[in-house]
């Protein structure tokens, strides 16, 4: 290795004890680099599974910071460490049985009346969302904006393990989309329609030739397919 | 007259009629509700202790949405969201201390400078003259009595007319053209929230109030809080004793009635359903 | 329950310092428990409440009336030494609710009741009975 191109090292405080690690490392990579090996607490390592929920703080800054580890650089002076899982309680319900009347998830989770509106939910979500809003929506029964806010959320418990108020946001926001997805979305009249096409054998013949060919002649005919603009 | 308008969480659910029947009069009247774009519970009850600031987080960020709105007054319908609001209010009018500290702890938000003031819709009516209303469809006939409850009254520093001798919704039932009969139970609390954890401490306030309201010869209780219609309505079918069915209504029904606006009274969610009385006044058409 | 705090403090100088009230204020006219909407149900009359904040007796943290108190501020508004009892009640009831002590199970309330209660009757209950 020449000197030109020796990688800086930075120092981190993982649960309290000092380590080099490269600078530009993830804050997952760089606990690795340290010697840990993730059991829990490590998933897709791309920002999409919500495996990875890490708590720290920064060099020379009071605040109390969330992320996901793998999205997260490692800072000269941090102090961090990972969360592998936080505890949340799941409502027990059927789909099937509920409604999309307005007290249904204060009904199953009622302790969303608690909320004080501190919005520490919101500055620990990872995505962005707008954690405190959608917990607001629900607790009025506005089943639609609950969903729609809670839309982007990969159930990482950051905003559970924050709360004051012990609410667990991350379910009531699946509760939400489930509820809104089953009963309040419009279904679409085109997946009806086309269904009782292929229920009504519209499509059999077709089939039957498209199975009938042989791999060669299939590929030609993907290749050849109209592209709708 | 524009204004900005909080709603609260249980307008948009068991308080639906009277948000909507308020929402109807109010394009008559023309008081242009701008609904918030964005809001939080308030609390619905404020936080009585001098070092808890946490529970005052809530009614000051709605100030403050109010604030980025560009308006300094905002009306509300709910009598507890009133109160929450307004107490909060003062409270950091006269602390500057406290404000800065929640402030600084909602770092997201424009720091409240405490310029918003909480009008109750009953204010803003008052405001207006119950005089001028333009009533099409009087409510001749109609026994009613007024029902206050605590949180438009008390404490005294928020109170929207005299705590102890409050006539403002006694006025406005009597400008719509009803008979109005006072009674010794309008200030009395219902049990408020302990319809959760005591129902019987409930049942024995709506029975006392309502069964004076009927000795006093009232055929319907007008009031202005959600809470209060849930006690008052809904637990009259928890009660021991017997009382006849007692309709209970918001004002802003029988305003939204008197106006002739019938679209929007949403009757089938209350318990006791007014509509046969008012059928019977011949007052629906 | 009689909370940790006991041996810290006084009850007497700890209510005054939550509620903001001068508990001595009292002349113990009545009029607080003559007006209580609820004062019939309670084991405790309100003015009584305040007798036992002055003789510094933690067992008023026991009694069912801090908890029946629903801060109608009727005792407040007609007390003719100012003391506002209102304050005094809530502030009873956070030394108990911040030894985080819950008054009500919520998870013992029926699915039935919380679909048919509206929110701001669980919200203000929460506030009041959950630490």
């Amino acid at each position: 290795m020449t000197e030109d191109i020796k990688t800086r090292m930075i120092k981190v405080y993982i649960m309290g004890r000092e380590y080099e690690v490269p600078e530009g490392l993830t804050i997952m990579k760089a606990m690795e680099y340290a010697g840990y090996r993730f059991i829990r607490g490590a998933g897709c390592r791309a920002g999409f599974c919500g495996a990875c929920g890490t708590i720290f703080r920064k060099k020379d800054e009071y605040k109390f910071r969330t992320a996901l580890a793998c999205q997260t650089p490692a800072e000269d002076g941090m102090y961090l460490t990972e969360l592998p899982f936080v505890p949340a309680n799941k409502a027990e319900y059927e789909l099937e049985e509920l409604t999309s009347e307005p007290s249904i998830i204060v009904s199953l989770y009622p302790e969303i009346a608690r909320c004080v509106s501190c919005n520490t939910c919101t500055k620990a979500c990872p995505q962005d969302l707008q954690v405190m809003d959608y917990i607001q929506a629900s607790l009025r029964g506005d089943i639609n904006q609950a969903a729609e806010l809670s839309f982007d959320c990969l159930q990482c418990g950051l905003c559970a393990a924050r709360c004051p108020a012990d609410i667990v946001h991350y379910h009531v926001g699946q509760l939400a989309r489930r509820v809104y997805g089953k009963y309040v979305l419009p279904r679409s009249q085109h997946l009806k329609e086309r269904n009782d096409e292929i229920k009504a054998g519209a499509f059999d013949q077709e089939m039957e030739k498209l199975t009938a060919m042989g791999l060669e002649q299939l590929k030609k005919l993907y290749t050849e397919r109209d592209i709708e603009k | 007259m524009k204004i900005p308008y909080y709603p609260g969480c249980t307008l948009k659910t068991t308080a639906k009629p009277f948000e909507d029947t308020t929402k109807a009069v109010s394009e008559v009247l023309g008081i242009e509700l701008l609904e918030m774009p964005r809001w939080n519970c308030c609390g619905t009850v404020y936080s009585l202790a001098s070092d808890d600031l946490m529970h005052q987080l809530a009614p000051i960020r709605n100030l403050i949405r109010v604030q980025d709105m560009g308006y300094d007054r905002v009306t509300t319908l709910c009598s507890m969201c009133y109160n929450t609001l307004e107490q909060a209010n003062q409270l950091v009018k006269g602390d500057p201390e406290k404000l800065e500290k929640m402030n600084s702890f909602m770092d997201q938000e424009k720091d409240y400078t405490g310029g918003v003031t909480v009008v109750h819709y009953l204010t803003l009516l008052k405001e207006m003259g119950f005089d001028s209303l333009p009533v099409k469809n009087p409510l001749k006939g109609l026994t009613v009595v007024p029902y206050y409850g605590c949180l438009l009254l008390r404490p005294e520093e928020i109170s929207i007319d005299n705590p102890e001798r409050p006539t403002i919704m006694a006025e406005l039932l009597a400008a719509l053209g009803a008979t109005v009969v006072d009674h010794p139970y309008k200030l009395e609390c219902c049990g408020s929230y302990h319809t959760v954890d005591y129902k019987e401490v409930v049942c024995e306030k709506t029975y006392h109030i309502l069964s004076s309201a009927r000795k006093r010869g009232a055929e319907a209780v007008v009031l202005s809080c959600p809470l209060c219609e849930f006690n008052l309505d809904f637990r009259q079918k928890d009660l021991e004793q017997e009382l006849a069915p007692m309709p209970i209504l918001y004002f802003s029904q029988l305003l939204a009635v008197s106006l002739g606006l019938f679209d929007a009274l949403g009757f089938d969610q209350h318990y006791v359903d007014p509509e046969p009385l008012l059928k019977e006044k011949g007052l629906l058409r | 329950m009689i909370p940790k705090i006991s041996k810290e403090t006084t009850l007497l100088d700890k209510t005054e310092e939550l509620s903001g009230e001068k508990i001595f204020s009292c002349h113990k006219c009545g009029k607080c428990s003559a007006g209580c909407p609820v004062g019939t149900l309670m084991d405790v009359r309100p003015h009584q409440v305040i007798e036992l904040v002055q003789a510094n007796d933690w067992s008023v943290l026991e009694s069912r009336t801090i908890w029946l108190c629903a801060s109608c501020f009727q005792c407040a508004t007609r007390c003719p030494k100012d003391v506002d009892l209102t304050r005094v009640m809530e502030a009873l009831r956070l030394l108990v609710l911040r030894e985080n002590f819950d008054h009500i199970r919520i998870s013992e309330i029926s699915k039935e009741e919380l679909r048919e209660l509206p929110p701001v009757a669980l919200v203000s209950n929460f506030r009041k009975c959950t630490g």
